[in-house]
């Protein structure tokens, strides 16, 4: 992988986002979604360090780890126009979307509760010697809940594959979470358990890549959980609706000279811009494809609203 | 072949059973590896399946129930214990959001083959938060079945039921019951999901119940029976898979129904089945619906107060009298 692939997949999940942003405003997406705008290197770095089989849990701000992890782009629009994706059904949506093909846990619309998942499917690949990982994110609001908190002391004490990518985008919901914690990184709360942390660079793919495999690696040679803490910014609101009015003036438009595929852009002659311009073209066909593709996809049949209640 | 176990042997047996036959199953909680559970449920598991398959877990239930879930959905089967029922509340989250929705939310394309494995009701000085019957909670929540075992038997076959269900089951057992002793059938096939199952025939009213309220209406039914009363008792054992048939089968029977529990009275599983009698056995009824359960307090632990509250086979038999006079 190098940094025209890397931009691809960011350019990729940014466009998605954008393009979901002028569904919602069309009325084409029912619900509330959570973009992930500005963070898109912490999934596309993650996902440089996993092979096939290993687990992806994610959260609702998911997206941009869903197409990092290679979900399909027509099955995610479809699922979040509410129709009946080949995801989903249309009964998860944009915040709670999975799929098994392809290794994707799923997102979770309960902050942390993903972490005592992921754990299990850590589990799973250490009782049965698959050799897998189970990579879970969580938001920076997230290390507040007790879910995270119970499932990284068993994830140690099992010594379990479990790496735990924190994105800290500054913001826990819509409140400052240097307001909500009294450590100044949240990789510092590894040592309460006993595991290795990391603070990294979460607009640079490559840092997150480098940190991510290390985690990886010791975790697939079965000595245990790691936590990353990558630091990103959030170029747009908690969710679809949000003012963000919290914001001090001139945060978002700092951000956007720091985050990721501005960064590239910025340090790019001629040539690269020119290739990089391509690239943004092609994804952009590649995304009005998928969102054509979705609006054909029908709508679930009403005569299905209870099925797959039990097996 | 039928042994004669206590209640809680026959746990062990399945339990036993499950890790044999089945080398997909885990089972993990407190204390539930070496020191082999603190009433016994799990004596001797760990030194026969060793910690690849039975472990003790820290003291967090929302952490290994989701850890539960995360790898049931991943190809193993878990048996999670939970140690006293009071607990399941830490994890709602990871039950009522997780476990219980995911296979629905994903279309069907996860599944949850988990077990959650607990007891439940009061004991004598027990404690508000270590007595409840939470049951109706788990009744009312879609995708999870919910098993209320109330003999050695049914402790046997119908954990081994939840073993095999591809569905995440409740099997809340009764800390009570663990002592009484019954025949086990141990070489009976896995039973099917679900059934009612009528435990005593009788002509004049119906008792449905469950769990240690069970053994409290066939007690009941005895000395009624001195009475000239005839009660039919069923033993709904499967709150989810509902057995109603087996209910309204009964109601047209004898024309009048009881209900007991012992969970608290209000929003408890017995005014569903009184909702369902009145909405489907309407034509049936000779008499009002009457209910037994713990009055609308949280449980105290003073026996004396205890005696007051909790409901027994006699306060079953004077619901009945109530209800054969209306």
């Amino acid at each position: 992988m190098g940094q025209l692939d890397d931009y691809r997949l960011m350019a990729r999940i940014r466009r998605f986002e954008e393009r979901l942003t002028a569904l919602k405003d069309a009325g084409e997406i029912p619900g509330s979604i959570h973009l992930c705008n500005g963070q898109e290197a912490v999934p596309v770095g993650a996902c440089r360090a996993l092979r096939d089989g290993d687990h992806v849990t994610a959260t609702y701000r998911g997206h941009g780890w869903a197409i990092a992890r290679g979900v399909d782009l027509t099955g995610l629009f479809a699922e979040m126009m509410g129709r009946d994706s080949a995801l989903c059904g249309g009964r998860a949506a944009s915040p709670y979307l999975s799929d098994p093909g392809r290794w994707f846990v799923g997102e979770n619309s309960i902050v942390g509760a993903g972490v005592p998942i992921a754990t299990g499917a850590a589990l799973t690949a250490q009782r049965t010697g698959s050799g897998a990982v189970s990579v879970v994110t969580i938001g920076d609001g997230a290390m507040n809940q007790g879910n995270v908190h119970e499932a990284l002391n068993l994830a140690a004490v099992l010594d379990l594959p479990l790496v735990l990518v924190v994105e800290n985008n500054v913001y826990s919901e819509m409140s400052r979470i240097s307001d909500m914690v009294r450590v100044r990184q949240l990789a510092e709360r590894a040592a309460g358990y006993g595991l290795p942390g990391r603070v990294v660079d979460g607009n640079d793919p490559d840092a997150v890549a480098e940190a991510v495999t290390e985690a990886v690696d010791r975790a697939r040679e079965g000595s245990g959980p790691s936590i990353v803490e990558a630091m990103t910014e959030r170029l747009v609101g908690h969710y679809s609706g949000d003012a963000q009015h919290y914001r001090p003036t001139g945060e978002i438009a700092a951000a956007r000279e720091r985050e990721p595929l501005a960064r590239i852009r910025r340090a790019a002659d001629a040539d690269l811009t020119a290739r990089l311009d391509a690239i943004d073209a092609e994804v952009s066909a590649e995304i009005e494809t998928a969102v054509t593709a979705a609006r054909a996809v029908p709508y679930p049949d009403p005569a299905t609203a209870e099925e797959h209640v039990y097996v | 072949m039928s042994e004669s176990l206590r209640y809680i042997q026959a746990v062990n047996a399945a339990l036993t059973w499950a890790l044999d036959s089945r080398t997909d199953t885990i089972y993990f909680g407190e204390d539930v590896a070496l020191p082999g559970g603190p009433f016994g449920a799990t004596k001797g598991l760990h030194k026969r399946f060793g910690s690849e398959r039975i472990f003790d877990t820290p003291i967090s239930e929302t952490g290994f129930l989701g850890m539960a879930l995360g790898a049931a959905m991943t190809g193993l089967r878990p048996i999670a214990e939970i140690m006293y029922a009071d607990f399941s509340f830490v994890a709602m989250d990871q039950i009522v959001n997780q476990i219980a929705t995911v296979h629905y939310s994903s279309a069907g394309r996860w599944k949850a083959p988990l077990v959650i494995r607990m007891q439940q009701g009061y004991s004598p000085g027990a404690c508000a938060q270590h007595s409840h019957s939470p049951e109706a909670y788990f009744a009312h929540t879609p995708g999870l079945r919910v098993a209320l075992p109330a003999t050695p038997d049914d402790a046997y076959q119908m954990l081994r039921t939840a073993v095999v269900s591809d569905d995440p089951v409740v099997v809340a057992e009764a800390r009570m019951l663990y002592p009484t002793r019954g025949p086990v059938r141990t070489d009976a096939p896995v039973e099917p999901v679900g059934g009612a199952r009528v435990v005593r025939p009788g002509a004049d009213v119906t008792v449905v119940a469950w769990s240690r309220m069970v053994s409290a209406a066939l007690d009941a039914a005895g000395t009624l029976a001195e009475e000239g009363v005839d009660v039919e008792v069923v033993d709904l054992r499967w709150l989810n898979p509902l057995d109603f048939d087996t209910v309204a089968a009964s109601i047209a029977r004898t024309g009048r129904l009881v209900v007991a529990h012992e969970a608290n009275l209000t929003g408890g599983f017995g005014a569903e089945i009184a909702a369902r009698a009145a909405a489907e056995c309407f034509a049936d009824l000779r008499a009002p619906i009457a209910r037994v359960a713990t009055p609308d307090v949280p449980m105290p632990a003073a026996p004396a107060l205890q005696a007051v509250v909790v409901p027994e086979a006699a306060t079953v038999a004077e619901a009945v009298r109530r209800t054969v006079r209306a």
